[in-house]
């Protein structure tokens, strides 16, 4: 899933790290859509299956978006503020 | 008296402003970071809040909304990123999580005011990543300036279908096909019901007629069949037409949802009693027009009391929070309460005409076919719930969706039936030949979200 920036789109950059790989956002970004619009396609696999995932409501209640941010643990991805140096893991 | 509220949507920002204007400051309690709530919500500081691109019509009352919740924000003790896990009403104390530190609230009188969701019927190929939720679509261009996809699909049905995408329309997203579930004939046989709705309706038209002339491609009556992903995203989906042929519109993203559903399971954690709205095909708990429940002391307002909209939400917080105001025998404007209580008579009347026009398509949730997953928490498809169905059914025990809940783990998942329940109830209810409402509901479970284990 590719988020694509219409509005606001030049706010001051943030610098993320996804399993390694360096993931470029935006201040005010929430960390799904640090990551969903830097292009990191999924954000976790099902717990009962292989299938991706990548968050459905974007309101805090379905859970399918959870990542693991080092230092904060599983976060909904939706409901996280993105922070500059976050290092994140999907799932 | 201490009063507590809990959320701070148009509900619950009027029933605060209501307490404080009687000298009553109410410990206030919401999830975000922010007032506003659903339709209101604000973007985070670095992105640009101008109330008219965001908002459009609502700006007014969105800019109103704003200005009324700041001014009581500072007023009230007011606890925002403050998730209500729990609520004892026997004691009367109210469990939260703010930031990985729990707390107890004490209260004397509680107004919940938790709002509403989408309601979601779970399509073949709905857990693709780029499948979203059309509310959800919303909040990422409305809090965001994101669009979920460059030519999206939206379907479903009900008002959120046509302004949702009418939004991103006008956001530089034109929607690859808008696919409305409802035939034309049943919202034609509504409308002289909905025209009581005046602007609500005129509005709903405009976005309609406007999609037409710019040359969004639109269909009624559709009949989705699956959508077609892999890993990173969605690339079509599949639907019938009024006259049954089949259609795959390419896309790169889908927004789906067919009308709200209250988040109640704090009013079920509370004792209040429930009953099935045959209108709204929903469970909702029971209250009289200003909000009082059989469980004293405890008052609910907007859509969490069952679907109203966000105008009827505010009229709905306001009338509330003079009931609390009320039986603590403060002196209140009985004429201003009166007034409020025939507004939301009126309202109701129009919901109504509403939901006839935008019925919950049942015989889609409970034809979907075997292999569709239900849940998405769990992974469990429809052929799972039949499959608990017939043990009912061979054992001659009487059906309920909390044993089949029970044997399928349908609706334990983290999200507790949120996204699932709607559709589980009608698969169920079918395999049984029951109707809906005579296979109870999901109950709602401590904590009703799930809380950090730091926490816990
Ligand atoms: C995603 C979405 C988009 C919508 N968009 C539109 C629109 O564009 N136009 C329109 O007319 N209507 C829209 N609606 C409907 C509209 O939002 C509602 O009619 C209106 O907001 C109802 O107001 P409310 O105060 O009852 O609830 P809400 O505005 O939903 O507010 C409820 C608040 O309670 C908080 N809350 C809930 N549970 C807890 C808890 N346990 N602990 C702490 N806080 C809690 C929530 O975070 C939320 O802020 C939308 C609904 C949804 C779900
Ligand atoms: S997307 Fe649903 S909880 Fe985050």
């Amino acid at each position: 899933m590719k988020l694509h920036r219409l509005r606001d789109a030049a706010r001051p950059a943030i610098a993320l790290q996804l399993d390694g790989q360096g993931i470029v956002a935006q201040q005010g970004d929430t960390l799904l859509t640090a990551l969903l619009a830097g292009g990191a396609g999924h954000l976790r696999r099902s717990d009962f299956g292989d299938e991706s995932r990548a968050g459905f409501c974007l309101m805090g209640a379905c859970q399918d978006c959870w990542v693991t941010v080092e230092g904060l643990g599983r976060v909904r991805a939706c409901a996280t503020p993105a922070g500059p140096g976050m290092v994140v893991h999907r799932g | 008296m201490k009063v507590a509220v809990i959320g701070a949507g148009p509900a619950g920002t009027r029933a605060v402003e209501t307490l404080l204007a009687h000298g009553i400051s109410p410990v206030w309690l919401e999830e975000s970071a922010d007032g506003g709530g659903r339709i209101y919500q604000r973007p985070p500081a670095p992105l640009a809040r101008d109330h008219r691109t965001l908002y459009g019509f609502e700006a007014k009352r969105a800019a109103a909304l704003h200005s009324a919740f700041d001014a009581a924000r500072s007023r009230a003790d007011w606890r925002p990123q403050t998730l209500v896990w729990h609520i004892r009403p026997s004691t009367r104390q109210l469990h939260t999580v703010s930031q990985g530190q729990q707390a107890v609230v004490d209260y004397h009188a509680a107004i919940l005011c938790t709002g509403a969701m989408d309601r979601v019927i779970p399509i073949p190929g709905w857990t693709h990543p780029g499948v979203t939720s059309l509310g959800a679509a919303q909040i990422a261009l409305k809090s965001q300036g994101c669009a979920i996809g460059q030519r999206p699909v939206f379907l479903g049905s009900g008002p959120l279908l046509w302004l949702v995408a009418y939004q991103y329309a006008k956001a530089g997203a034109p929607p690859a096909a808008v696919l409305d579930t409802t035939p034309f004939a049943t919202k034609l046989a509504a409308t002289p019901g909905l025209l009581r709705g005046g602007a609500t309706f005129a509005k709903g038209l405009f976005y309609i007629t406007w999609l037409r002339a710019h040359g969004i491609p639109i269909a009624e009556g559709v009949s989705p069949i699956a959508i077609d992903g892999a890993e990173d995203g969605v690339t079509a989906l599949r639907w019938r037409d009024a006259a049954g042929r089949e259609h795959r519109t390419e896309c790169d993203a889908l927004g789906l949802g067919w009308g709200l559903r209250p988040e109640a399971q704090l009013a079920d954690l509370a004792g209040i009693p429930f009953r099935f709205d045959a209108v709204q095909h929903n469970w909702i708990p029971e209250r009289d027009l200003a909000g009082r429940t059989p469980v004293a002391h405890h008052y609910l307002a907007g859509d969490g009391a069952g679907i109203g909209g966000a105008e009827m939400a505010e009229l709905a917080g306001r009338r509330a929070a003079l009931a609390v105001l009320q039986n603590a025998r403060t002196p209140i404007d009985t004429a201003a309460a009166a007034a409020l209580d025939r507004k939301l008579a009126a309202g109701q009347k129009f919901r109504v005409a509403l939901e006839r026009a935008f019925p919950f398509p049942a015989k889609l949730a409970a034809s979907l076919p075997d292999d569709t997953i239900l849940c998405r928490c769990e992974g469990l498809r429809a052929a799972d719930i039949r499959a608990t169905a017939m043990v009912d059914y061979h054992a001659g025990v009487a059906p309920e969706l909390n044993r089949a809940k029970a044997f399928s783990r349908a609706g334990m998942g983290r999200c507790q039936g949120r996204l699932c329940g709607a559709a589980t109830a009608e698969v169920l209810a079918a395999a049984l030949g029951q109707p809906v409402e005579a296979i109870g509901r999901l109950r709602g479970q401590p904590p009703v979200k799930p809380i950090p284990i730091a926490a816990a």
